[in-house]
């Protein structure tokens, strides 16, 4: 063999690489680390686009659709492959080059003509990547252009979102795309008198169909007619029968027009819906509340008091029961979660339930990180913490990274960090046990359809928890505490 | 009482026209008959409030987001500043020249504004002072839909500032197709050339708009300026200031909103030539060198 046959790329002895594995690992490090501005590293969120489809998901018959880069759209549509592990469909009007000097219009009007002729949908949600967000492509013209030449029929529903990549997160564009939806629905479907009834849930940005499931199942407890607005239960976890249907479930679009005209509106997720709620109290009948995601049994009272306040209801037998379920099983759990230290990330809405359900449990919610959270969001959660004494020495950290979390969990470790998949880097390097929680989850199965709002949810998050902890003792303990029980 | 209806104007033209004096005095000569106004400037060169303000230029919404990091944390006090008679400003900014795109800095800076609630009930008019022609998507962002819908463009009888507003033109005929934004008019901020006033007035007329104001050329302007503030705060009872109260009072009046008409480019060279700015082309000359 000739020497030239294989070159390493590096000259790096395995002396300097252990050397730098461990000094990432310190506190001087961790300083560094914490003063640089440049760059973001392992970002904790996706962007606006990738919200926005899934509010589209929420509704019968729509079909998403991307103004502008190919790729981006790739993007979304595989992130939603992985953590639902369901078909994503969704459609892009690939910008290129030309589009990129020449504006969008083009790209725009043979996408919808062609979409709307192959995929036949009810409605298009159309909402933006960046390269039409930079070049100013005014949507609401070339929609109206499209259908001015008849290219769609003028009466399909077209509702846009600006949703620019480069601001804002993924809860941003699914608000903006759940306000276009609601608005372009019901414009004109106000009528003085009339009520449906009828309750909005807003459940907000969720990767959890149980979650959705189990709001359904407490509002049926109750016997509240409701709409689920952006009801992605069944378009992203679609019966396996053997057919596939492109648009299976979501939110009826007449039943989603009524919301003018709704008896109460509850939005369970004040941060991924706080301009959809602005619409909803200056447009719609009834009255509007933001209530905080029912994680835990308190703020799950809260919720199933809020509701049978509204709408006087007397509370079921059937939800006391699992109130008092759930009650038991912390009791019993109780002793594997006292005082353990845990580190969270994820979205605003998220985080301040998880860590209400935390210091319920009398765990200590240590480090929370959250990227682009807003003044008000670091307020209210620390007022949250405020409430008890387990929260204590608790440290909120916003507009950080997931390599800030890893110099976090190395330098001030926690027992657990709660977060999804992308956190695993970070957990594998400083051992840290890790909880899959949020969106996406994709490198475990099926826990986007267990629940963990209501009781019932209450129920499964303590008994994952728990039972990591019992799993990491019982395999790393010593021989002399094995324990038949735990 | 009927509702106020606010109405948002924008204020276009080929860059060092005058577009951002003949703005602020216009405003000025509003704001002296009491009415409500916001001017936004749209222009990277954040020279468009100086003269209300009498600062050099103020903080604008995207040297604050350079601070900041982050749109998402400021506050409308931190870019919005109060100035002659209560007249209320922002500055879009944008990037160093050469780098960036200023276009997404107005589109940022205007969402932005709407976000926080700058459109106050109380505004009689939103003004935006837009930099020189519309080059591209984010400088058509003041005349999207349910924003300006009235659209003057300051020009004087240069040639090159009859293109730019021709040019302008046809960037408006594309909005209006789907929109309510319309051309209201030229302003025409003397340069002394000849016939400059009924060349413009043609140049309305085959735009299918009017020559709202001719306003002639005078140094008061500069000497104004100088002192960082509009003709009608430095010299109120001078003759130039009550040219920009006509103006403003036409505009306050003005009725006639047109979807314009733009020329073709040989339409124009030949109105060029009508006037005597342009000669005709003698095309055996074309190409051919001095010594040949």
């Amino acid at each position: 063999m000739s020497e030239c046959a294989i070159k390493k790329v590096t000259e790096i002895s395995g002396e300097e690489v252990k050397k730098i594995s461990e000094w990432i690992d310190t506190k001087e490090y961790a300083e560094k680390n914490f003063a640089r501005e440049a760059l973001v590293i392992n970002p904790a969120h996706a962007c606006q686009p990738l919200g926005a489809q899934l509010a589209a998901y929420g509704f019968e018959g729509t079909l998403p659709f991307v103004h502008g880069s190919q790729g981006c759209a790739s993007y979304y549509r595989s992130t939603f492959n992985r953590h639902f592990r369901e078909p994503a469909p969704a459609v892009s009007d690939a910008m290129t080059e030309d589009g990129a000097v020449f504006g969008g219009q083009n790209n725009l009007f043979e996408g919808l003509e062609n979409a709307y002729t192959l995929y036949k949908p009810k409605m298009t949600a159309i909402f933006t990547s960046c390269m039409p967000e930079v070049i100013g492509d005014d949507l609401n013209a070339y929609i109206k252009n499209a259908k001015q030449k008849e290219l769609i029929p003028a009466d399909h529903p077209t509702p846009y979102a600006n949703t620019p990549s480069f601001s804002g997160t993924h809860i941003h564009g699914y608000d903006a795309m759940l306000k276009a939806i609601l608005a372009d629905l019901s414009a004109g479907k106000k009528a003085e008198g009339k009520c449906s009834g009828k309750l909005n849930l807003l459940p907000g940005f969720d990767g959890n169909v149980g979650n959705l499931r189990e709001y359904k199942k407490i509002l049926a407890a109750l016997e509240i007619p409701y709409v689920l607005q952006a009801d992605i239960s069944d378009t992203m976890d679609s019966p396996l029968d053997g057919k596939y249907n492109p648009y299976p479930g979501g939110t009826r679009l007449e039943d989603a027009a009524e919301i003018v005209n709704a008896k109460a509106t509850i939005s369970l997720q004040k941060y991924s819906t706080l301009n959809t709620m602005k619409w909803v109290k200056a447009e719609c009948s009834g009255s509007a509340d933001v209530l905080p995601l029912p994680f835990g049994v308190k703020k799950t009272d809260q919720f199933i008091l809020k509701l049978s306040e509204l709408f006087d209801k007397p509370i079921p037998e059937s939800l006391k029961a699992e109130r008092g379920h759930a009650v038991d099983a912390m009791t019993d759990a109780h002793q594997y979660l006292h005082n353990k230290k845990f580190a969270l990330f994820g979205d605003p809405d998220y985080l301040l339930g998880l860590v209400s359900f935390l210091l319920e449990m009398g765990a200590r919610p240590y480090h929370i990180l959250c990227s682009r959270a807003s003044k008000k969001f670091t307020k209210e959660m620390q007022a949250l913490i405020d409430e008890s004494p387990y929260g204590k020495g608790c440290n909120i950290w916003t507009n950080k990274d997931l390599w800030h979390l890893r110099s976090l969990l190395a330098t001030d470790p926690v027992d657990m960090l709660i977060g999804d998949t992308h956190g695993k880097f970070a957990a594998r390097d400083t051992n840290t046990p890790h909880l899959r929680v949020g969106f996406p989850i994709i490198d475990r199965v099926n826990l986007h359809r267990s629940p963990i709002v209501g009781y019932s949810g209450a129920i499964n998050l303590l008994t994952q928890i728990a039972n990591k902890f019992l799993d990491i003792k019982d395999d790393t303990c010593e021989d002399r505490f094995f324990e038949m029980m735990r | 009482m009927a509702e106020k209806k606010l109405r948002q104007i924008a204020i276009y033209g080929k860059g060092g026209i005058g577009k951002s004096t003949t703005t602020q005095n216009t405003v000025a000569g509003l704001a002296s008959i009491g009415k409500k106004i916001l001017i936004i400037g749209c222009d990277p060169k954040a020279d468009s409030t100086r003269l209300i303000l009498h600062a050099k230029a103020q903080d604008t919404v995207m040297d604050k987001v350079r601070e900041l990091g982050t749109v998402e944390d400021l506050e409308l006090e931190d870019v919005m500043r109060t100035g002659y008679r209560e007249i209320k400003c922002v500055e879009s900014g944008g990037p160093e020249p050469g780098v960036g795109c200023a276009g997404r800095g107005v589109i940022t800076a205007i969402n932005f504004l709407e976000e926080e609630g700058a459109y106050t009930p109380d505004l009689d008019f939103v003004f935006y002072d837009v930099l020189g022609d519309v080059v591209c998507g984010g400088f058509a962002m003041p005349i999207r839909e349910n924003k300006a819908q009235e659209i003057y463009i300051v020009v004087s009888g240069e040639m090159m500032a009859m293109y730019a507003a021709n040019n302008i033109a046809k960037g408006i005929l594309k909005y209006a197709a789907t929109g309510s934004v319309r051309l209201a008019g030229l302003i025409c901020n003397s340069r002394n050339t000849d016939c400059e006033a009924e060349l413009i007035e043609a140049l309305a007329k085959r735009l299918g708009t009017q020559m709202i104001h001719f306003v002639p050329r005078d140094n008061q302007v500069q000497r104004a300026e100088l002192r960082r503030m509009t003709v009608i705060e430095y010299s109120p009872e001078h003759k130039q200031a009550e040219e920009y109260r006509q103006l403003a009072k036409k505009i306050f009046e003005n009725k006639k909103f047109v979807i314009p008409t733009p020329l073709e480019m040989e339409d124009l060279e030949d109105l060029l030539m009508e006037f005597g700015i342009m000669e005709a082309e003698d095309e055996s000359i074309v190409g051919v060198a001095e010594s040949a």
